[in-house]
């Protein structure tokens, strides 16, 4: 009930008229700011400026994911990275096809396989010059991938801490496999040098507008989804299961299927995110699976107020939006500083950002 | 003794509520249906030669016990006598080393998970109260409920008249009405052990286990709980695990006094009460 207050007001008169101010600034403001207003007038919003906030907005849909699993299941994942990554290669894979003839060895196959000595596509390259296919792959390799690990995890009562280290070493050992350059995936400096998507060209500004509208678009439906899930039966049971998961099966629920649903949809979610963030950002490599990304992922979260489904999204707003500045001005302090924002928060707002604004509201 | 004898049950009831060794792993079998009981015989619950190891430490040693349909039993017994192992083996919590446990003459318990166990017709409360802290108490009710219990019926859920009307009258049998919509978490703990009675009841369920179900009770709540397990008795078959002599009194009909993991003495509490070895080991002269 206390969730579900939080949710409801969140999504009170007030919420949605939030939600369609959001909506109007993302679908309708940035764009003309951007494409309409001349570029010399004080109103113009610049290329970078659309980017950062479309890169941004990536990572509030990762959060959300997050919040889904940790903040209402209570299954902390310190890997949530991986799937981020697969969705976002998977659509690299189709951008690398997309660059046709166009790259430094004018082949048909990527520059890095040239550079490599291959003469033809690995079989797991075949078919992506389809972009549906690929859209096929951002769903798919997260959500297979999450499913078969969260069946055999979950079905042994991995709980806790000993999931999460699993989750950590899971990305882990997925970075390594994707730094090799055998593995076919472009080694330690993965996918770049985009050119074109569906036959636009990626750098030119309408591309980029749209694919920050579609962005907010995509924000827009998980959060509204999110909150469907929460605020059902289902969403009070995935509740009940953090809570009290031994009382959820005497009861006659079978845990299992609850959590992975929700683990995969999480996945599913973080692998589409991954998949808009890589033509905005123009670059995927192995990093993103860095164990240090992931753990950025749940600080967002706290960050922002577990369990809250908004929370999480001006978590993310404001972690990353203080680390693009941070990063220039002191790049060699930032995961101390970011350590210390997580320590800070996990004594003194323990239910974020979103907890303050209710405390003061109350 | 009282006193000693709950928190060093309560250390117990720990062990066994963590992450013990006879967790078993759990894949998506089929829930089963309640309506395959069979209690023709009159006989709703066998427990047979059960022995239960812990890393040599015998907490059940060849147990036999059978409870009537109908029946309201009590097992008293001292600390580690095996009460709640026995009762992690009925629900499914813990698997037997060997012996047979059976729900009627059919259902065998030792092929059926948690879930499985709680769909096919057994109750149980915790000893120590557990409900859902952040849930209201009509939501934890809500929960509770007997219903389809896969993902998509709980996805799609939606509350009927007649079912809002049962949580009302569940509320109004635990005595929780006035506190419907406050979080279970803001209850008290005599309030907390009737909302999780009252979970139960939520479930339709054939047989009740209930661990020491008037701890941290007033005597005016106690005597409340009484009154409500007789009236229970008959229509559902009860089985109490209680240290509060005066409340068996209340309560009781047959008491069952286990020892080191098997039954010590069995009868009336009179009986029972005048066990030379019950005396012995547990009541103390």
């Amino acid at each position: 009930m206390l969730d579900k207050t939080l949710v409801t007001r969140i999504f009170g008169p007030k919420g949605w008229l939030g939600l369609a101010l959001f909506a109007a600034i993302t679908l309708v403001l940035v764009p003309i700011l951007n494409l309409v207003v001349p570029e010399d007038s004080a109103f113009h919003l610049s290329t970078y400026w659309v980017t950062l906030i479309g890169k941004i907005m990536c990572y509030a849909i990762v959060a959300l994911a997050m919040d889904l699993v940790w903040g209402y299941t209570g299954i902390l994942s310190l890997g949530h990275g991986i799937f981020f990554a697969l969705g976002g290669y998977a659509m690299g894979m189709y951008l690398m096809r997309a660059i046709g003839r166009e790259g430094n060895y004018q082949s048909d196959l990527p520059d890095f396989m040239v550079f490599l000595n291959w003469k033809e596509l690995p079989w797991y390259w075949v078919g992506t010059d389809s972009f549906l296919y690929c859209m096929a792959l951002v769903v798919l390799v997260p959500g297979i991938l999450a499913l078969i690990f969260g069946y055999f995890a979950f079905r042994s009562r991995i709980k806790g801490v000993y999931f999460s280290i699993i989750t950590q070493a899971l990305t882990f050992a997925a970075m390594l496999l994707f730094f090799r350059n055998e593995t076919g995936f472009g080694g330690n400096n993965g996918f770049t040098d985009f050119k074109r998507i569906l036959g636009f060209p990626i750098a030119a500004p309408e591309t980029r507008v749209a694919l920050f509208a579609i962005t907010a678009l995509f924000l827009i439906g998980f959060l509204l989804l999110g909150r469907f899930i929460v605020t059902s039966k289902l969403g009070r049971v995935l509740n009940a299961i953090r809570d009290a998961e031994s009382r959820v099966m005497f009861s006659g629920y079978n845990p299992l299927p609850y959590k992975l649903f929700i683990w995969v949809l999480s996945a599913v979610i973080c692998g589409i995110a991954g998949a808009l963030f890589v033509p905005q950002v123009g670059i995927i490599n192995p990093s993103e699976m860095s164990p240090a990304n992931s753990i950025e992922i749940a600080i967002w979260t706290a960050v922002g107020g577990r369990a809250t489904l908004v929370g999480p999204l001006i978590g993310a707003g404001l972690i990353a939006g203080v680390k693009s500045w941070f990063t220039v001005a002191f790049p060699e302090y930032w995961l101390y500083f970011l350590g210390l924002i997580f320590i800070l928060v996990t004594l003194y707002l323990p239910r974020g950002v979103v907890g303050l604004i209710n405390k003061e509201r109350a | 003794m009282n006193a000693a004898a709950t928190t060093a049950e309560k250390n117990e009831g720990h062990m066994s509520g963590g992450q013990g060794l006879t967790d078993r792993a759990v894949g998506l079998e089929r829930p089963v249906d309640s309506t395959k009981l069979d209690t023709t015989h009159g006989v709703i619950l066998y427990l047979e030669d059960i022995t239960v190891t812990f890393d040599g430490f015998r907490a059940i040693n060849k147990l036999n016990i059978a409870i009537d349909r109908g029946e309201l039993r009590c097992i008293i017994g001292p600390n580690g006598a095996g009460k709640t192992t026995m009762m992690d083996v009925i629900t499914g919590k813990t698997r037997p080393d060997s012996g047979t446990a059976f729900f009627g003459q059919t259902i065998d318990l030792s092929k059926l998970n948690e879930a499985q166990i709680a769909h096919a017709g057994i109750g149980r409360k915790f000893q120590k109260p557990t409900v859902f802290e952040h849930l209201s108490v009509f939501e934890n009710l809500e929960l509770a409920m007997k219903t389809d219990k896969g993902i998509w019926t709980s996805l799609f859920f939606k509350l009927s008249g007649a079912q809002r009307d049962h949580i009302g009258e569940t509320l109004e049998i635990i005595n929780l009405k006035d506190q419907a919509h406050r979080p279970a978490g803001l209850l008290s703990h005599g309030q907390k052990q009737w909302l999780e009675i009252g979970m139960l009841l939520m479930q339709e369920p054939q047989l009740l286990l209930l661990d020491e179900p008037a701890a941290g009770m007033t005597d005016e709540e106690t005597a409340r709980s009484g009154e409500l397990f007789l009236s229970l008795a008959g229509k559902y078959t009860l089985v109490v695990v209680e240290h509060d002599m005066d409340f068996i009194k209340q309560i009781s009909k047959k008491v069952t006094c286990l020892h080191e993991g098997s039954v010590l003495a069995e009868g009336t509490l009179e009986q029972v009460q005048n066990d030379e070895r019950v005396i012995e080991v547990y009541l103390g002269r």
